[in-house]
C-alpha cells in the first residue's frame, strides 16, 4: 500500500518523515502489543499447564462439565467474526465507504452472539455453584482441586471476555469514524490495526476451547 | 558547501549546517504554563516530568532507608514497632523498584535523548508517550493511596500466603503496581519502534550510540516480562478478593509457582534497571576519554545478550525456596553465564580509557565510581550463583548488599553521571563542577561504608527484613548507619547545586564535552522539534578522530515536503 | 589466615561447611585480584591519559580479537570452575546418609517445634547429638506462612511451606550451642523467631533423651507447664516477659491490669479474660495492636494447659 500513501497525507503526522513510516511504525507498534497480550496470557497458560501436570485426572473430570456444543458454537462464531472483520480492511482499502460500516457491524453482531452464549455459560455454573476459587460450592466432581480448575477457568476465558468486550468499543468507535468518511484506501490505520487486534482474540480463544472443552 | 550522502540507495542533498548558541526560544519557553507541561506530547517535556517524579519518589524511598538505618542502630525499639519497621522496609523497596528505579534512567533520560540520538523529531507515538507518564502518575497514585489506607507489610515481592493473609492493603498496593506495568510496557514499545523507524537517514544499526542499543535492550525486557508481572499480580489480586487457589496453600495453591511467576518478571526487571545504565557509561567514557569506544559491537550485543540470557535466570531466587534440585542446578548453570557479557562490557569501557584524553569532569567521576561499585556488585553476584555459597547467603543481609551494589552502585551512580552530563542539554545551565566532584566523593564514601559492613554481617549470618538482631551484628549495623547519613548529605549537596543552578547557573554551550553524538549536535537546550534540521549521518556516533563540524550534517532542502508549519527553517551555510 | 575467614564467616559447625567455605575464599581471592586489577586500570589511566589540552587526540582503536577472546574465555573457564565446585558441593548438602537421625520440623507464625523419633518435642531449640547426620523433615503449619531454617555455622538453608514437605541435613562436627533465625519473611515476629541448637555428645544427648521421656507433664506444676507451652506453643513470639512490645502485648504485669479494645470497651484481665483472649482472639482486640492472633488454641490447648498458661501470665508481675 505504499503508493496509497501519499506525501499529502493530511494525516501525517509532523514527526514522521513521510507516511510510509508512519504506517509502518503503527504496525510493528500494534505487533509489539500483540506480543505483550500473548505473554500476558501466557502466565495463565502456564499456570495451566502446572495444574494439568500435577491433577491430570482432575482437567478429565472438570471438563464434563464444560458444554462442548455451546464452546463450539462459539468457536465458529469467532472465527466467523475474523473473517468479517478481515472484510472491512478490504472495502476500506478498495475505498467502499458503506461496506466497512456494514462489515464492522456484522463483527460486532458476531462478538456479543460469543458474549451472549458465553453469559448463558456462566450463568448455568453459577447456578450449580460452580464458582471460582473459595467460593466454589458444587459438589459433582470428586477431587479436592476442583475449584482450582474453575479459578483457571473463569480467569482466562473471563479475561478473554474483557478483551471480547473491549474489541467491541474499539469497533463501535471505528463504526461512527467510517460513517463520516474517517477511513479510505489513503489512510485505514485504525482498521487494520483493530483487525490484527481482533485476530489475537480470536486466536487466543482457539487455544482456549480444546484446552477446556476437549479435555478427554 | 554541498554534498550528497547515499542512504537506502537514495541520494539526499546534504550540507552543514551551524548549531545555535544558547538560543531565546527553545523546548522550556516554546509554550507556557501548566497545561503545556502536563498534556504535552514534547518527549523531553515528557522525560523532565519523569525526571521530577522520580527525584521525587528517590527522595521519599531514601529518607525511608535513613529511618530503617536509624531504627537499626541499635537491636531495641529505637523509633518504631516491628510492623511499622516491616511497613517501612516494604515501602522502600517498592517505592525504589517500581516508582524509582526502573522509570530512572529508561523514562527520564531515555525518554529526552532516545529521538534525539536517533535524529528525530519525537518517538514515534508521542500521544501515547504521554499516556504512559499518566499511566505512571495513576500507578502511583494508587500506590500512595494504600500507604494511607493501610501500608502494606509483606515485603515489596509480596510473596504468597502471607500477601494473601496480611490485613495491609495488598490490593491497592499491588494494583497500583499493575498500572505502572503498562507505562513500562507502553514505553518500551514506543522505543522500539522508534530506534526501528525512526532513525535519522545514513543512521545504521552500527551508528547508534551505544546508549540506544541499551535503551533497545531494556526495551525488548520491558515488552517480554512485564505483562507477566501484570498477570502476576492480576492473580494475586484475585487470591485475594476471590480466593482463586492458584498460590495460596490454604485452597490449594502453591507458593512457590507465585515465586516463579513473580520473579519472571523481577529477575529481568533487574536488567532494566541496569542496562540503561550501561549504555550511560558507554557514553560518559567514551567522550571523557574523547576516544572512539572499544569494541562497539561486542558492547552492543552484550546487552542483547543479558537481556536474553537475563530472562532465562530467574530460578536463581529460589535455590533455598523448595523448587527441584534440578531447576537450582539449571539455573545455577544458566546465572553465571550474565556475568560473561557483563564482564566483556567492564573491560571495553577500560581499553577506552586507555590511551584516550581522559577529563575527569563529574560525569566521568561517576563513570568511574560505577566500574569499581559495579564491579563488586557483578562479582558478589558470582558469589550468590554458586549454589553451595548461596544456601549460606541467600536472604542474608549479603544480598541487600549485593544488590544495593547492582542497583544503587550501579545504576544510580550512572543515572548521576549521566544527570550531569545531560544536564546542560535539558536546562542550557551548567551545574558547579567543584560542588560536583565533592559529592561524588562524599557519595562515593558514604555507599561503602553503608554497604560494605552488609557483606560481612550477610555472611556472618544476619537474615534480611529484621527488625532485631543478636548483638555480635551491632557494630556492622552501626556503621551501616552512620554510612548512610553520610550518603544522605551527598545527596542534598548535590539537590542544592543542581537546583541553584536551574536559576543561577551558567549558561551551556551546545556542546560542552566535545560529544559526536546527535544529541549534541542541536543547541543547548534544544528547539522545539529537537533539530532546526533533519540531521543526516556519515558518521559512526564515536568517531573522535573526525571534527565535530562533521557531525552537523543536514539535508540541504527537505525534498520529503514534510516540515513542521509555522517553523521557520534557520539555516546557515557553513563555511559559506 | 584464621582471622580472615572468621572476619568473614561465622565458624564451620557442620561437615560440608569447611567445602561451601573454601569456594566462599576461592570466588573472593579471584574477585579481589579482578577489582584491584581494575580499580589500578582506572586510576592508571586517568592519570596517565589525563587530558593535557583542548586540541588532544586519541588513536582510533576500534577493537583487538585477541583481547577480546582473552576476556571472554578467562571468565567462562572461571564461572564454570565456580559452577561446578558449588553444583558438587550442593550435591552433598541435598543428600542425606541414609542411617541419619530424622526430626520433623515444624514452623508456625511465630516460633518453631521439633519433633524427635522418638516422641520428644522441643520447642524453639533443638537437640541433636554430635557427628550423627541429622536429616531435617519439614513443613510449615496448615494455614500458615512460609518460614526458612537458617543456622549459619551449619551453612543450612531450607524454606518451610504449608503445603510440602522440605528436608535438609547436617551432621555437627563439635558439641556446642548454635544460633539458628528464621530466614522467610514472615510478619510482626519475623526477626524473633530464632533460637538454639545444641550439639551434645553422645552420653549428654542420651541422658537428655531419658530426661525428657521420663517428665510427666501432667504432673508439673501449673505454672511450669504454662512456662514450657509459652515457648512451644509460640506465644514468645508476640508477646514477651519483660514489659516489651512485640507483635502482641506483653504478659509481664498483665494479669489484672486494665486493657483497652478497640471497640472501645475496656475490661480487667482476670482469669476469664486471659482464657477467653487465647480461645477466642480476635472478639476484643487491644488498642495498639494487630487483630492477627491464630484462632486455633481453643482447639489444640486442653483445659489444664489453658489454666497453665494463665498461671504462668499470674507469676509475670
Amino acid at each position: 500500500m505504499a503508493e496509497a500513501h501519499s506525501v499529502d497525507n493530511p494525516r501525517l503526522l509532523h514527526h514522521f518523515r513521510n507516511a510510509d513510516q508512519q504506517f509502518s511504525s503503527s504496525k510493528l507498534g500494534m505487533w509489539l502489543f500483540l506480543f505483550t497480550e500473548i505473554m500476558f496470557f501466557g502466565g495463565l497458560f502456564v499456570a495451566y499447564i502446572i495444574y494439568r501436570a500435577w491433577n491430570p485426572e482432575l482437567f478429565t473430570m472438570a471438563a464434563t462439565q464444560l458444554d462442548t456444543m455451546l464452546g463450539a458454537v462459539n468457536t465458529v462464531v469467532l472465527i466467523g467474526s475474523s473473517l468479517t472483520i478481515a472484510l472491512a480492511i478490504r472495502a476500506a482499502q478498495t475505498d467502499k465507504q458503506k461496506m466497512i460500516v456494514n462489515y464492522l457491524l456484522l463483527t460486532i453482531f458476531l462478538a456479543s452472539v460469543f458474549l451472549v452464549i458465553k453469559y448463558f455459560e456462566y450463568t448455568h455454573k453459577f447456578d450449580m455453584g460452580i464458582f471460582p476459587g473459595a467460593y466454589y460450592t458444587f459438589d459433582g466432581i470428586d477431587h479436592p482441586k476442583a475449584n482450582v480448575f474453575f479459578s483457571i477457568y473463569y480467569m482466562m476465558t473471563g479475561l478473554h471476555g474483557l478483551h471480547v468486550i473491549i474489541g467491541i468499543g474499539l469497533m463501535i468507535w471505528l463504526v461512527i469514524r467510517a460513517k463520516i468518511g474517517d477511513y479510505s484506501s489513503q489512510w485505514y490505520t485504525p482498521v487494520e490495526m483493530c483487525g490484527l487486534y481482533w485476530h489475537i482474540v480470536d486466536i487466543i480463544w482457539i487455544f482456549l476451547f480444546p484446552l477446556m472443552y476437549l479435555i478427554e | 558547501m554541498s554534498a550528497s550522502s547515499t542512504t537506502n540507495g537514495k541520494t539526499l542533498k546534504v550540507r552543514y549546517f551551524d548549531i545555535e548558541e544558547n538560543p531565546t526560544e527553545h523546548y522550556l519557553n516554546a509554550e507556557t504554563g501548566l497545561k503545556s507541561w502536563l498534556f504535552t506530547v514534547d518527549h523531553k517535556r515528557i522525560g523532565l516530568m519523569y525526571l521530577a517524579s522520580i527525584a521525587l519518589f528517590f527522595f521519599v524511598g531514601g529518607v525511608l532507608a535513613l529511618v530503617l538505618r536509624t531504627e537499626l542502630f541499635t537491636p531495641a525499639e529505637n523509633l518504631m514497632t516491628a510492623e511499622t519497621y516491616n511497613r517501612i522496609f516494604t515501602i522502600h523497596g517498592a517505592v525504589m523498584v517500581f516508582l524509582f528505579i526502573i522509570p530512572s534512567i529508561p523514562a527520564a533520560l531515555g525518554n529526552f535523548l532516545l529521538p534525539m540520538m536517533l535524529g528525530a523529531k519525537d518517538v514515534a507515538f508521542p500521544r501515547l508517550n504521554l499516556a504512559s507518564f499518566w499511566i505512571y502518575s495513576i500507578g502511583a497514585l494508587f500506590t500512595l493511596a494504600s500507604l494511607a489506607v493501610n501500608p502494606i507489610d509483606t515485603g515489596w515481592t509480596f510473596y504468597t500466603p502471607y500477601s494473601v493473609q496480611t490485613g495491609s492493603a495488598v490490593i491497592l498496593m499491588t494494583l497500583g503496581v499493575f498500572i505502572m506495568g503498562f507505562s513500562s510496557i507502553l514505553t518500551g514499545m514506543n522505543f522500539i519502534v522508534t530506534i526501528h523507524k525512526m532513525r535519522a537517514p545514513g543512521m545504521t544499526w552500527g551508528r547508534m550510540p551505544l546508549f540506544l542499543w541499551a535503551m533497545y535492550a531494556t526495551s525488548i525486557i520491558q515488552v517480554l516480562a512485564t505483562p507477566v508481572l501484570a498477570i502476576t499480580l492480576a492473580l494475586l489480586i484475585m487470591e485475594r478478593t476471590l480466593g482463586i487457589g492458584i498460590f495460596d496453600p490454604a485452597l490449594g495453591g502453591d507458593p512457590v509457582l507465585y515465586q516463579h511467576f513473580f520473579w519472571f518478571y523481577s529477575h529481568p526487571a533487574v536488567y532494566i534497571m541496569i542496562v540503561p545504565a550501561f549504555g550511560v557509561i558507554s557514553e560518559l567514557i567514551a567522550t571523557f576519554s574523547r576516544k572512539t569506544i572499544f569494541g562497539y559491537w561486542a558492547i552492543a550485543m552484550s546487552s542483547l545478550a543479558i537481556a536474553f540470557i537475563g530472562s532465562l535466570v530467574w530460578g536463581h531466587h529460589m535455590f533455598v525456596s523448595g523448587q527441584s534440585e534440578l531447576s537450582t542446578v539449571v539455573f545455577s548453570f544458566l546465572t553465571f553465564f550474565v556475568g560473561i557479557p557483563t564482564g566483556i562490557k567492564i573491560f571495553n569501557w577500560l581499553a577506552t580509557m586507555h590511551k584516550g584524553s581522559i577529563d575527569m569532569k563529574t560525569p566521568m567521576l561517576y563513570a568511574c565510581i560505577f566500574l569499581f561499585l559495579f564491579t563488586i556488585g557483578g562479582v558478589t553476584g558470582i558469589m550468590l550463583g554458586a549454589i553451595s555459597v548461596n544456601v549460606q547467603l541467600h536472604d542474608t543481609y549479603y544480598v541487600v548488599a549485593h544488590f544495593h551494589y547492582v542497583m544503587m552502585g550501579g545504576t544510580v551512580m550512572a543515572f548521576l553521571g549521566g544527570l550531569h552530563y545531560w544536564w546542560p542539554k535539558m536546562t542550557g545551565k551548567m551545574y558547579n563542577e567543584f560542588w560536583g566532584k565533592i559529592s561524588a566523593v562524599i557519595i562515593f564514601i558514604g555507599f561503602n561504608l553503608t554497604f560494605l559492613p552488609q557483606f560481612i554481617m550477610g555472611s556472618q549470618g544476619m537474615p534480611r527484613r529484621y527488625y532485631s538482631y543478636i548483638e555480635q551484628f551491632q557494630t556492622m549495623h552501626q556503621l551501616s548507619t552512620i554510612g548512610s547519613y553520610i550518603l544522605g548529605v551527598g545527596f542534598v549537596i548535590i539537590a542544592v547545586y543542581l537546583a541553584h543552578s536551574m536559576f543561577r547557573g551558567q549558561k551551556a554551550p551546545s556542546n560542552p564535552w566535545g560529544a559526536r553524538t546527535l544529541d549534541w549536535m542541536t543547541s543547548s537546550p534544544p528547539a522545539h522539534h529537537n533539530f532546526n534540521y533533519q540531521p543526516v549521518l556519515n558518521n559512526g556516533a564515536y568517531d573522535f578522530h573526525k571534527p565535530i563540524a562533521d557531525f552537523t550534517l543536514g539535508i540541504a532542502e527537505d525534498d520529503h515536503g514534510h516540515e513542521h508549519k509555522g517553523e521557520p527553517v534557520k539555516q546557515q551555510e557553513q563555511n559559506a | 589466615m584464621e582471622y580472615v575467614t572468621n572476619f568473614f564467616l561465622p565458624s564451620a559447625e557442620s561437615t560440608y561447611a569447611a567445602n561451601v567455605d573454601a569456594l566462599f575464599h576461592f570466588i573472593n581471592i579471584v574477585s579481589l585480584i579482578l577489582l584491584v586489577g581494575i580499580t589500578i586500570a582506572i586510576v592508571y589511566f586517568s592519570i596517565k591519559y589525563r587530558r593535557k589540552s583542548q586540541e588532544d587526540t586519541t588513536p582510533l582503536i576500534t577493537h583487538n580479537t585477541t583481547l577480546e577472546v582473552t576476556w571472554t574465555v578467562i571468565p567462562l573457564i572461571l564461572i564454570l570452575i565456580v559452577f561446578g565446585w558449588g553444583f558438587n558441593d550442593y550435591v552433598e548438602m541435598r543428600t542425606p546418609p541414609a542411617d541419619s537421625y530424622e526430626v520433623y520440623v515444624e514452623s508456625f507464625s511465630f516460633g518453631w517445634n521439633f519433633e524427635h523419633p522418638n516422641g520428644i518435642v522441643e520447642s524453639n531449640n533443638l537437640t541433636v547429638p554430635v557427628a550423627t547426620p541429622v536429616r531435617l523433615i519439614m513443613r510449615s503449619r496448615d494455614g500458615d506462612v512460609l518460614h526458612s531454617f537458617f543456622v549459619p555455622q551449619f551453612r543450612l538453608k531450607q524454606d518451610l511451606m504449608p503445603n510440602r514437605y522440605t528436608y535438609a541435613w547436617f551432621e555437627a562436627i563439635r558439641p556446642g550451642e548454635f544460633v539458628y533465625f528464621c530466614t522467610e519473611y514472615c510478619g510482626g515476629g519475623h526477626s524473633m523467631m530464632n533460637g538454639i541448637v545444641h550439639v551434645m555428645d553422645q552420653d549428654e544427648f542420651d541422658a537428655w533423651t531419658e530426661d525428657e521421656l521420663g517428665r510427666d507433664l501432667d504432673a508439673l506444676p501449673l505454672a511450669e507447664l504454662g512456662q514450657l507451652l509459652y515457648t512451644r506453643e509460640g506465644c514468645q513470639g508476640c508477646h514477651s516477659t519483660d514489659g516489651s512490645s512485640r507483635v502482641g502485648p506483653t504478659f509481664a504485669g498483665l494479669y489484672m491490669a486494665e486493657r483497652e479494645f478497640t471497640d472501645g470497651s475496656t475490661r480487667i484481665a482476670d482469669e476469664d479474660y486471659l482464657i477467653e483472649s487465647i480461645v477466642n482472639p480476635r472478639d476484643l482486640v487491644n488498642v495498639g495492636y494487630p487483630n492477627n492472633m491464630p484462632t486455633f488454641y481453643g482447639e489444640t490447648l486442653s483445659e489444664r494447659e489453658l489454666m497453665g498458661l494463665v498461671e504462668f501470665i499470674k507469676e509475670l508481675q
